[in-house]
């Protein structure tokens, strides 16, 4: 409640857009329960598990407009073990296997909803300062797949197409789509800078190897992976 | 009054840009969180995420493995990796997850999974 009076009284003072509004009421009302908008990340492990969707205070820093635009009116599985695997498997014959009748279809949204949410998500930007400095110039990635998999172990936790690599982070194959460059570049070098808790470990890696590693899942993202 | 106002401000920007201290967390709960996502439920080496990958996770209720190790070896693979004992990239460095303080419990953690000591 007091959220929404801050958030009034700062549309009273600034001129907000109808649009970014309505998309932010959306948020407020449907969204909120699953998608932190304000910071911080979580800072303890209970925090951590109790999270029921990605955050989004910092979604104007990290996500492509375009593809929210498309993805809330078509949601298709990113996570293939949803935002925390430990609660969505079991025990299986050869290893732990996805308990898929754990795993909740995503909230659809019409067009003009779809939009004012991008707009309203793209002003939500915290942690601008990880982000900071020259913009990602795209180049051919060389031994690409061979750094995730081979040199750095990427492949553990990610699926570099469908039904190959690991479950229990991202997809990357469509992450370039979904994400800017310079997200990918820093979330790499240092993603508990981004989320303290994040499953993901952080390697020491030289800005070569990451810029590299992000021209690769670039160059992933070109391929149409609908046809296959 | 000028002066106070530095030093408030200076106070301010040290809680802002000191990185957060963050609270130490059981070894159970982490190995639950972080180890099984490879290591597996069972802590057995058959994890979600094993299907593709080239050399597999130890098997932490293994006996005889995990009794060859010393308790700095553990440590420090678990620290800074896998390449750190010549073994395989695709276990990973927890540095910057966890304190030496929680790289400690794991190791202990790992003693009790697999029931056994330094060298037998
Ligand atoms: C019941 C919880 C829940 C609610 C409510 C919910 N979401 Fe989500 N959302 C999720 C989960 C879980 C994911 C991760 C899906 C995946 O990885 O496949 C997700 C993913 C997303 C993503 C993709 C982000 C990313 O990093 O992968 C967007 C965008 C999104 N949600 C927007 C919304 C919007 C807008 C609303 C409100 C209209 C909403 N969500 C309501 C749980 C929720
Ligand atoms: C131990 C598992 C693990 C390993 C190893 C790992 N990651 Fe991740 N990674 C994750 C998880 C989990 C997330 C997602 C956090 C979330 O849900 O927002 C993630 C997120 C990402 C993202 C952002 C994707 C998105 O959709 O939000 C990128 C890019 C990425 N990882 C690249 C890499 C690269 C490159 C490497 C190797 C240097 C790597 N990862 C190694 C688990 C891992
Ligand atoms: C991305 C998958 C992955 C994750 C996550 C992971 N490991 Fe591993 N781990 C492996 C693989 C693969 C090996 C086998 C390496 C080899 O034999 O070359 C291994 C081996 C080990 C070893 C044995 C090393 C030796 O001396 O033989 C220990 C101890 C270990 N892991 C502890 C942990 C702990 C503790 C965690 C959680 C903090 C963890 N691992 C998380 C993949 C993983």
């Amino acid at each position: 409640m007091k959220r929404l009076l801050v958030f009034l009284l700062f549309n009273i003072g600034f001129g907000v857009s109808p649009a970014q509004a309505g998309g932010m009421n959306i948020l407020q009302e449907q969204c909120a329960s699953c998608h932190a908008l304000y910071g911080p990340a979580p800072q303890t492990l209970s925090q951590f598990k109790a999270r029921q969707g990605p955050d989004f205070f910092y979604a104007g820093n990290k996500y492509r407009k375009a593809w929210l635009v498309q993805w809330l009116q078509n949601p298709k599985r990113i996570r293939p073990a949803g935002i925390f695997y430990r609660d969505h498997i079991k025990p299986g014959e050869k290893r732990d296997e996805i308990d898929l009748s754990t795993l909740k279809p995503h909230i659809i949204l019409d067009k003009s909803s779809a939009e004012s949410v991008a707009e309203a998500l793209m002003q939500l930007k915290a942690n601008s300062e990880l982000i900071a400095g020259a913009a990602f110039v795209p180049a051919g990635a060389s031994l690409g797949e061979m750094s995730f998999d081979k040199f750095y172990g990427c492949l553990g936790c990610h699926q570099i197409e469908p039904g190959y690599g690991g479950l229990s982070g991202p997809e990357v194959y469509t992450a370039a789509r979904r994400l800017t460059p310079e997200y990918m570049s820093s979330f790499i070098a240092n993603p508990q800078a981004w989320d303290p808790k994040t499953l993901m470990p952080k390697r020491d890696l030289q800005e070569g190897n990451i810029r590299n590693l992000v021209n690769y899942m670039l160059d992933l993202s070109k391929e149409d992976w609908d046809e296959k | 009054m000028r002066n106070n106002r530095v030093c408030l401000s200076l106070l301010a920007s040290l809680f802002v840009f000191s990185a957060p201290l963050l609270a130490k967390e059981s070894a159970t709960d982490n190995y639950n969180t972080y180890c099984v996502q490879c290591h597996g439920m069972q802590g057995n080496g058959m994890g979600l995420n094993i299907r593709d990958m080239s050399v597999q996770p130890r098997d932490h209720t293994d006996f005889k493995s995990m009794s060859a190790r010393s308790n700095e070896e553990l440590f420090k693979v678990i620290k800074e990796g896998g390449g750190a004992l010549s073994k395989s990239v695709l276990m990973p460095p927890w540095g910057s997850t966890f304190s030496d303080e929680e790289i400690n419990d794991l190791v202990k953690y790992l003693r009790v999974l697999c029931k056994c000591k330094q060298g037998g």
